[in-house]
C-alpha cells in the first residue's frame, strides 16, 4: 500500500534532524494559524499563491531563495563545526549524517537558493526594464515557480521522512546506483531536481521568448539594459543546458528504478558518460547563475557612479562570448580521470579563455567608476566587494584550469575555496546587491542603509576568514568531504575557518535586523517618487511598488537609458511630458494552475520516491486533468478600466512633479552657494 | 576596504610562506610533485601580475571618484573609448595566450600516463580501490599490502589503477599527481620519491560513508630496505587469492595495514575484466526500505 | 512615460552614444518583437516560445542519441543490433508516422478554412496513424523482451529502449494532446487561442517526425547495415 514507506523511515534515533524538523514544522504551523486567524488567507490565495504577475512571482522566488539559503547555511555551519571538532575523533555527526549534510548543502544552495534568487530577480526586473506589462507566458511562469517550490519541499521532507543522498550534490555513479546507495536518498535528490529542473527549463523558454519578442517600442537589442542582456544569455544557457540535466538524471532514474545499465558497473554501463553529461550541464549552470549577477553589477555600478555603463557593446560581446565558451569547458571538472594530454590541454586552454570575457567585464566596470561620482550605498559596497573577491576567485580558477596544477588541487579544499570564492563573491554578493537595490521598487520603502552596510562588512570579513584558510588547507593536501581527519597540519586552518563561520552568523543577524527594523519603520522609509536611487533604466519610471500593469502607456524608447533621458529632459524643461491618453489595459487573469500542478507534482514525486505506484499514477492522471481544465478556460484576461489606470498614473505624475520642483529648488540653492 | 584587502593579502602571503612547510602540495618529495609545484607557482605569478594591478586600480578608482571628492573630475560622457577597449581585450587575451602555452606544454610533460625519465626500470604496482581501503599488489614481487604502500627511493613507480566498486582518486600530495580509479577501467600514474620518508596518501574522490578513513601511509625506503621489506613480507601473512580478495572486498572502515605473502599476479586483470564481479555494496541494515542501512561496525 | 513627439526623438538620437539609428519609437503596423513596434503579436510569441521548447526537447533527444552512440557496442555478450532489428517493421512504422504528419498538415489547411468536419476527420486520421505507429512499436518491444532482450540485458539495450521509448512516449503524449484539441475545436470552435494551440501541436507532431527520421537512420539503418 505505501511502497517502501514504513514507520521506520522517520529517524527516531537522530535528534538533530528531528528537532530541526519539529522547529520548522511548528514555525510553519504557527505562520499558517496566524494567517488564518488574521483572515489573510483569501488575500494570500488571490494576491500571491495564484498570482501570475511577474513581480509577485519574482518576490515569491526570492522568499523561497532566502529561506533555502538559511537552510543551506545551517548545513554549512554544521559541516564547518564538524570538521573543527573531528580531529582524531568522530566529531558529533556520524558519517551517514555528515554525508547527507554536504550533499544537501550543495543541492540546496545551487538548485534552491541560487537558482530561485537569480530567476526571481529576472522575474521582477526584466519585464520592467523592457518596458512591458508581463512575461511572454504568465501562467507558465507561475507553474515554473511552483515546480521549483515542489523540489525544495521534497528536499526538506527528506530531513524527516527517510534520508537525503549521501553521494555529494552531483550523485556520481556508481556510488549513486542502487547497489551502492540502496536507500531513498538518491531518489529524493533525483525527483526533487528533476521536478524543479523542469520548472527552470520552462522559465528559460519563457524569458528567452520574453526578451526576444516582447519589448517596448523602440527597444532594439542594443538598447536593452545590461541586466536584460545577461538574463538573455543566462536563459539561453538554461534552454540549452537544462535538457541535458533532465536527460542525464532520467537515465540514472531508469538505472535505479527499472534496472537499466547506463552507468552501472555491470552490463556494460559507463559511469564516465554520466560525469561528462552532468558537467555538460554543470559548467553552463555556473554561468547561468553568475551572468545575471554580472548584469546586476553593471546596473548598480552605473547607477551609483552616475554614469552610463562603460563600453556597453563590449560588455554585450563579452557576455555572449562567455555564454558560448561556457559550453566548451566541462571536462576541466575531471582532468584527473585520465583523458590524455591533448584533451586535457585543450579543455584547460578553453577554460582559461573564459577569463578573457570576465576580465573585459571587470575592466569595463572599473572604467564605469572612472570619472564617476560614486555613492557608497549598500548595493555599491557589495559590487566593489565583488570585484575584489571575484578577482581572487577567478585567479584560483585559472590555476585549477592548468591540468598539472589541477592534478594536485582537484577535489581538495583549495577547490572548495575556489568555487565558494566565485559563487559567494559573484552570486551571493550580486544577490544582496540586487536585493538592496530593487527592494524599494518591490515594496515601496527603503532598507536601513546602516544595517545593510554592517551586514556587508561582516559578510566580507567572515568570507575571507572562512575561505582563505581553506585554500591553505587544500595546499596542505586536505581533500574535501572528510568526516574526520588525523593530520595535525590541517587543524589550525580548519579551526580558523570555523571562526569565520561565527562572523558569517553575525552577518546573517545584521540582515535580519535590517529587514525587521525597515519593515517596522516603513512609513518613514517610504519611497514616494519610484526613483529612490536616481536610476537610469525603465523600472524606475514606474511607481514603487509598480501597479499590476507596470506602465500606464508602454514607453517609447529612443535610446539607451531611456528613463535617464526622460528625467534629464524633465529637469531641463521643468515639466513632465504631456499627459497621455489612458486606455483600458488587459492583464492576465490569476490562475491556480501552477499551484495545483505543484500539489500533484509533490504527491507524484513523493509516491515515486517511496515506490507507491498507485499514488504516482493517480498524480499523473490528475496532472492531465489540470492540463485539460486549464486548456478549457475561456477568459484569460481581466481588464483594468481606463479610469483606474489614469488614477494610478496621475498619482505618479503628481509625485514626479513634486520631486521636480524640489530638485529645482535644491539645484538653485546649490548654484547660489557656489557662485 | 583596506582591511578586506589586507585580509586577502595576508592569507595569500601565508599560503606562499607554506612553501617551506612539511606536508602537502608545496612540499614535494619527488620530481612529479616538484614540477607540478613549479607549474602552480608560475601560473600564480602570471595571474598575480594582472590581478594585483587590477585590484589596486579598482579600489583606487572607487576611492578617488567618491561623491565627496570635489577634486575628481566628473565625466558622465566618458562611456566609450576604442583605445581602452583594445587594451582591456588584449591584456587578458595576451595573458591567456601565454598561459595557454604553459598549459599545453605542461599537460604533455606531466601527463600521468607518461613514463618518467630514469635510468632505472620502474617498479610495477597495481592499485585496487576497495570499499574503503587501498589494495597494493606488487606483481613482480608477488606480494601485496593494504593501506600501506612501500616504495624504493629514487626509482620510478608505475601504478596501474582500478576500482572494485565505486570511483575513488589515488592521491599522494607530496609525490604529485592524482588519478581516478574506476571499475572496469585501468588508469596509469608514474611517480617517484626522491627522499626516504613517510608520506600521506589518500582517496580524493568521495566514495561513501567510510571515505574519511580511506587514507594510507607511503613509506619511501632505500633499495636494500625495500628488498628486505619484500623478503619479510614473503615470509608471513596470508595468501591473496580470489577467495581472500573477495573477503577483503567487503565494505569495511578504518582498516589497519596488513600484508599478503603471496599475491596472485592475475588478480588485477580478473578484477578489471569482471572475471571477479564488482564488489557488493552495503551488507547490513534494515531490510526492505533500506533507509539508513550501511554502518559497518 | 508618455507619447513621444518626433521632435523629442530626434534630439535624443543625438545623445545616444552609439547613434544606432533605430529611433522609430512610434508603432509600426506589424510588430515583430525586434524592438521596432513593441511586443510581438500573441501568435508570434506563442509560436516562438514553442519553438524554443522544441529545441530544448531536441537537446534531450541529443543526449539519448549520444548515450546510444557511446553504448551501442556494450552488449554484455547479449544480442546485438544485428540480431534484433527488423527493418521491415521499422519501415512500416516510418510509413505510418510520415503519413500521419502529412495528414496533420492537411488538418492545418482545414483549420485555416474553418472547416469543422474536415478538421475532425483529418485529426482523427492523424491520431489513428500515430496509434498504428505506437502499436507496432509496442509489439516490437514486447517481442524483444520475450527473446530476453529487455532493457536490463545490456547497456546497449538500455540506451536503445530509452531513445526509442522516449520518442514513443512523446507520441503517446501527442495523442492525448490531439484528443484534447479535437474536443476543443468541437466545443469552442476556431477561436484564436485554440488555433494557437493547434499551431503548437502541429509543430510538435512534425518535430517528432524529424526525430524519428534520426532514429530510423542512426539506430536502425546503421545498426543493421553496419
Amino acid at each position: 500500500m505505501f511502497g517502501k514507506l514504513t514507520w521506520n523511515a522517520i529517524p527516531w534515533d537522530q535528534p538533530i534532524p528531528l528537532t530541526a524538523a519539529a522547529i520548522v514544522g511548528l514555525a510553519v504551523l504557527g505562520v499558517f494559524i496566524w494567517v488564518v486567524v488574521k483572515g489573510y488567507l483569501p488575500y494570500l490565495w488571490h494576491e500571491w499563491l495564484t498570482s501570475v504577475d511577474h513581480k509577485r512571482i519574482g518576490v515569491m522566488y526570492i522568499v523561497l531563495a532566502v529561506v533555502m539559503l538559511f537552510r543551506g547555511f545551517i548545513d554549512a555551519v554544521m559541516m564547518r563545526s564538524q570538521q573543527a571538532l573531528a580531529f582524531h575523533s568522530g566529531g558529533y555527526l556520524p558519517p551517514e549524517h555528515f554525508d547527507q549534510i554536504f550533499s544537501a548543502h550543495g543541492t540546496i544552495m545551487i538548485f534552491f537558493a541560487a537558482m530561485p534568487l537569480v530567476i526571481g530577480l529576472m522575474n521582477f526586473v526584466v519585464p520592467l526594464q523592457l518596458g512591458v506589462r508581463d512575461v511572454a507566458f504568465p501562467t507558465l511562469n507561475s507553474t515554473s515557480f511552483w515546480l521549483t517550490a515542489t523540489g525544495a519541499l521534497l528536499v526538506n521532507i527528506s530531513l524527516v521522512v527517510g534520508e537525503f543522498a549521501r553521494t555529494g550534490w552531483l550523485v556520481y555513479p556508481p556510488l549513486s546506483e542502487l547497489r551502492y546507495s540502496p536507500g531513498v536518498g538518491v531518489d529524493y535528490y533525483l525527483w526533487a531536481v528533476q521536478i524543479s529542473g523542469i520548472g527552470t527549463l520552462m522559465t528559460g523558454i519563457n524569458f528567452v521568448t520574453t526578451i526576444l519578442k516582447t519589448r517596448a517600442p523602440g527597444m532594439s537589442y542594443l538598447r536593452m539594459p545590461m541586466f536584460c542582456w545577461t538574463s538573455l544569455a543566462s536563459t539561453l544557457l538554461i534552454v540549452a543546458a537544462f535538457p541535458v540535466l533532465t536527460a542525464t538524471l532520467a537515465m540514472l532514474l531508469l538505472d535505479r528504478y527499472l534496472d537499466f545499465h547506463f552507468f552501472t558497473n555491470e552490463g556494460g554501463g559507463n559511469m564516465m558518460m554520466f560525469v561528462n553529461l552532468i558537467w555538460a550541464w554543470g559548467h553552463p549552470e555556473v554561468y547561468i547563475l553568475v551572468l545575471p549577477m554580472f548584469g546586476v553589477f553593471s546596473e548598480v555600478i552605473a547607477t551609483f557612479s552616475r554614469k552610463p555603463l562603460f563600453g556597453y557593446r563590449s560588455m554585450v560581446i563579452a557576455t555572449l562570448f562567455i555564454c558560448i565558451v561556457s559550453f566548451m569547458v566541462w571536462l576541466h571538472h575531471f582532468f584527473t580521470m585520465g583523458s590524455g594530454a591533448n584533451v586535457n590541454a585543450v579543455f584547460g586552454i578553453a577554460t582559461s579563455v573564459i577569463a578573457v570575457g570576465t576580465g573585459v567585464k571587470i575592466y569595463n566596470w572599473l572604467f564605469t567608476m572612472y570619472g564617476g561620482r560614486i555613492r557608497f550605498t549598500t548595493p555599491m559596497l557589495w559590487s566593489i566587494g565583488f570585484i575584489v573577491t571575484f578577482l581572487i576567485g577567478g585567479m584560483t580558477g585559472v590555476l585549477l584550469a592548468v591540468p598539472p596544477a589541477d592534478f594536485q588541487l582537484h577535489n581538495s579544499l583549495f577547490l572548495v575555496a575556489h568555487f565558494h570564492n566565485v559563487i559567494i563573491g559573484g552570486v551571493l554578493f550580486g544577490g544582496f546587491a540586487a536585493l538592496s537595490y530593487w527592494f524599494p521598487k518591490a515594496f515601496g520603502f527603503r532598507l536601513y542603509e546602516g544595517w545593510g552596510k554592517a551586514a556587508f562588512w561582516f559578510t566580507i570579513v567572515g568570507f575571507y576568514v572562512v575561505f582563505m584558510p581553506l585554500y591553505v588547507a587544500g595546499l596542505l593536501g586536505m581533500t574535501r568531504r572528510l568526516q574526520h581527519y588525523d593530520v595535525a597540519e590541517w587543524r589550525p586552518w580548519v579551526l580558523t575557518a570555523g571562526v569565520g563561520v561565527v562572523i558569517m552568523i553575525g552577518a546573517f543577524v545584521c540582515q535580519i535586523v535590517q529587514l525587521v527594523l525597515s519593515i517596522r519603520d516603513r512609513e518613514s522609509l517610504r519611497d514616494t517618487t519610484g526613483d529612490p536611487w536616481d536610476g537610469r533604466s525603465l523600472e524606475w519610471a514606474t511607481p514603487s511598488p509598480p501597479p499590476a500593469f507596470n506602465f500606464a502607456v508602454l514607453p517609447n524608447v529612443a535610446g539607451e537609458e531611456p528613463y535617464w533621458a526622460v528625467k534629464q529632459r524633465a529637469i531641463e524643461t521643468q515639466q513632465l511630458s504631456a499627459e497621455p491618453h489612458y486606455e483600458p489595459i488587459e492583464i492576465p487573469r490569476n490562475s491556480a494552475t501552477g499551484f495545483v500542478t505543484a500539489v500533484f507534482a509533490t504527491i507524484t514525486g513523493f509516491a515515486l520516491i517511496w515506490h507507491i505506484w498507485w499514488l504516482a499514477i493517480a498524480g499523473l492522471v490528475a496532472a492531465y486533468a489540470v492540463f485539460v481544465w486549464f486548456a478549457w478556460r475561456d477568459v484569460h484576461e481581466v481588464v483594468i478600466p481606463a479610469d483606474e489606470v489614469a488614477r494610478v498614473d496621475r498619482a505618479r505624475r503628481r509625485a514626479r512633479e513634486e520631486w521636480l520642483a524640489a530638485h529645482a529648488a535644491a539645484t538653485a540653492a546649490a548654484g547660489g552657494e557656489s557662485t | 576596504m583596506r582591511s578586506r584587502f589586507a585580509t586577502g593579502f595576508v592569507a595569500v602571503a601565508a599560503a606562499l610562506a607554506l612553501v617551506g612547510c612539511e606536508t602537502g602540495v608545496l612540499a614535494p618529495a619527488g620530481p612529479v610533485g616538484r614540477a607540478q609545484r613549479t607549474i602552480l607557482l608560475n601560473s600564480l605569478t602570471i595571474m598575480l601580475a594582472i590581478v594585483i594591478p587590477t585590484m589596486i586600480a579598482g579600489l583606487l578608482f572607487a576611492w578617488w571618484f567618491r561623491d565627496s571628492n570635489r577634486r575628481a573630475r566628473y565625466r558622465p560622457q566618458f562611456v566609450y573609448s576604442g583605445r581602452i577597449e583594445l587594451i582591456v581585450w588584449s591584456i587578458p587575451t595576451l595573458v591567456i595566450l601565454f598561459l595557454g602555452g604553459v598549459i599545453w606544454i605542461s599537460s604533455h610533460q606531466l601527463d600521468p600516463f607518461r613514463p618518467l625519465e630514469s635510468p632505472h626500470t620502474p617498479l610495477e604496482v597495481q592499485v585496487v580501490a576497495l570499499d574503503w581501503k587501498w589494495l597494493f599488489i606488487y606483481p613482480e614481487q608477488r606480494v601485496a599490502s593494504v593501506n600501506e604502500l612501500v616504495i624504493p627511493v629514487g626509482r620510478p613507480v608505475h601504478f596501474s589503477l582500478t576500482s572494485a566498486s565505486v570511483m575513488n582518486a589515488f592521491s599522494i600530495p607530496q609525490l604529485g599527481g592524482m588519478i581516478a580509479t574506476m571499475n572496469r577501467m585501468v588508469t596509469q600514474l608514474h611517480l617517484q620519491a626522491d627522499y626516504p620518508g613517510r608520506y600521506y596518501g589518500q582517496s580524493a574522490q568521495f566514495s561513501g560513508d567510510g571515505f574519511a578513513d580511506m587514507h594510507f601511509d607511503v613509506r619511501a625506503v632505500p633499495d636494500d630496505a625495500f628488498a628486505d621489506w619484500v623478503a619479510t613480507t614473503r615470509r608471513s601473512g596470508a595468501v591473496l587469492d580470489r577467495r581472500s580478495y573477495e573477503a577483503l572486498a567487503v565494505q569495511s572502515q578504518n582498516v589497519a595495514p596488513v600484508t599478503y605473502r603471496d599475491a596472485d599476479p592475475r588478480l588485477f586483470q580478473a578484477i578489471v575484466t569482471h572475471e571477479i564481479p564488482p564488489s557488493a555494496g552495503p551488507q547490513v541494515g534494515i531490510p526492505g526500505p533500506a533507509v539508513r542501512p550501511t554502518r559497518e561496525r | 512615460m508618455s507619447v513621444v513627439t518626433p521632435a523629442e526623438r530626434s534630439t535624443w538620437r543625438e545623445t545616444d552614444p552609439y547613434v544606432l539609428g533605430h529611433g522609430r519609437g512610434g508603432s509600426v503596423p506589424y510588430a515583430t518583437g525586434h524592438g521596432e513596434g513593441g511586443p510581438a503579436s500573441k501568435r508570434v510569441v506563442v509560436g516562438f516560445g514553442f519553438w524554443i521548447f522544441l529545441l530544448s526537447d531536441i537537446v534531450i533527444f541529443s543526449c539519448f542519441f549520444a548515450s546510444y552512440a557511446v553504448l551501442a557496442r556494450e552488449t554484455a555478450s547479449g544480442p546485438s543490433a544485428k540480431d534484433l532489428f527488423d527493418l521491415g517493421n521499422t519501415a512500416l512504422q516510418t510509413g505510418f508516422l510520415l503519413a500521419s504528419t502529412f495528414v496533420c498538415g492537411l488538418a492545418s489547411l482545414a483549420v485555416d478554412l474553418r472547416n469543422q468536419k474536415w478538421t475532425q476527420v483529418t485529426l482523427l486520421v492523424t491520431g489513428l496513424l500515430g496509434l498504428g505507429f505506437l502499436v507496432l512499436e509496442v509489439r516490437e518491444f514486447a517481442e524483444f523482451m520475450s527473446r530476453g532482450a529487455g532493457p536490463s540485458r545490456s547497456a546497449f539495450l538500455s540506451a536503445f529502449f530509452t531513445l526509442v521509448g522516449s520518442h514513443g512516449l512523446h507520441v503517446t503524449v501527442g495523442l492525448l494532446w490531439l484528443g484534447t484539441m479535437m474536443a476543443q475545436f468541437l466545443a469552442k470552435g476556431f477561436r484564436q487561442d485554440i488555433r494557437h494551440r493547434f499551431l503548437c501541436f502541429s509543430l510538435f507532431w512534425h518535430t517528432l517526425d524529424i526525430i524519428w527520421v534520426g532514429i530510423f537512420n542512426l539506430v536502425f539503418l546503421v545498426g543493421t547495415v553496419l
